[in-house]
């Protein structure tokens, strides 16, 4: 496992051997810091804490400074995320992690916020096709029958309706890996990935 | 768009392919793969709109062959296109030139462009 912590910077395309325009999401990931190592004897499961960016001391508590300096770091992360350690890898506090982890070729998968769309309609929602717009309709965008009637005479739990959309936890799998660019801190992801430009993303293997 | 993302565009911009606009009679040497093999084919005809921006800027190119019109689209930076060759400067009074679709023989002919 083990991933990295990035920011979304946007997308664009590059070509490939080929001349073929690859639609590419641009990341920058890491470089991370370990701030916290988690054992079976002191927490009771593995993980590895790492943190990304830095927040102003203005910013920032005590307790996040206290427990950014265990690390040996000056400043505290601008945000912390467990990761499920490498089997092949030795963590310790301080020690820095970089987009060198990942490989070209290699398929990654990516955790984010999705762009949040506020309450919408059952057909941007859902995707149902509404009504006719014209002919008689006088509305066109409604959900529709909510189901049997009489018998069970209740709505089935579970059934697709307008409400909230988007802002929600949004896990992308299979993304392959375009490009590492180690001097930038930058990595190229085949395709697109949840949430808005400057958001933060996980990305894992 | 972002300042990083518009520089790591730049980087991937072809700085080998010459200035030409819409109205322009272009060579274009593309390249084509058959099986193992790679081979140039060269698309002669006016250049009839350039769009998009960036890495994703495309032309059309407009020729007649063999008396049907035909109109490819390429794009500007891919690795695709071994070069442009401008044969002629056309003048135009507009960047989109599709109405030259609907003429033929004498009334699609373009002026050349004169420069002094």
């Amino acid at each position: 496992m083990a991933g990295l912590i990035g920011r979304k910077v946007g997308m664009t395309r590059v070509f490939n051997e080929d001349g073929l325009a690859v639609p590419v999401t641009v990341v920058e990931a890491g470089p991370c810091s370990v701030v916290q190592v988690k054992t079976e004897e002191t927490d009771g499961y593995r993980a590895v804490q790492l943190g990304f960016g830095a927040r102003k001391a203005k910013h920032s508590t005590k307790a996040e400074v206290g427990h950014a300096l265990r690390a040996d770091l000056e400043a505290a992360p601008a945000i912390l995320r467990e990761f499920a350690p490498a089997e092949s890898r030795e963590y310790e506090p301080g020690q820095s992690i970089t987009v060198e982890i990942f490989e070209v070729g290699e398929s990654v998968k990516v955790t984010g916020t999705s762009k949040g769309r506020g309450f919408q309609g059952a057909m941007k929602r859902h995707g149902f096709a509404g009504r006719p717009g014209s002919h008689g309709h006088p509305k066109s965008r409604i959900p529709g029958s909510m189901g049997p009637g009489t018998d069970p005479s209740r709505v089935i739990k579970g059934k697709k309706l307008p409400g909230q959309m988007g802002n929600v936890r949004t896990t992308v799998r299979n993304l392959q890996v375009v490009k590492v660019d180690p001097e930038r801190n930058l990595l190229f992801l085949k395709g697109g990935i949840p949430g808005s430009r400057n958001s933060y993303v996980l990305i894992t293997k | 768009m972002s300042d990083l993302l518009r520089e790591l565009e730049a980087e991937q911009l072809r700085q080998d392919i010459p200035d030409f606009a819409p109205g322009d009679t272009i060579r274009v040497l593309y390249r084509v793969r058959e099986g193992e093999k790679e081979r140039i084919q060269p698309f002669e005809g006016v250049c009839i709109a350039r769009r998009g921006g960036g890495t994703g800027e495309t032309f059309m190119v407009r020729k007649i062959s063999s008396g049907i019109g035909v109109e490819r689209v390429f794009p500007v930076h891919a690795p695709t296109v071994k070069g442009v060759e401008v044969v002629r400067k056309g003048r135009v009074r507009r960047a989109k030139l599709y109405y030259l679709r609907g003429l033929k023989g004498k009334a699609a002919r373009i002026q050349e462009k004169r420069t002094r």
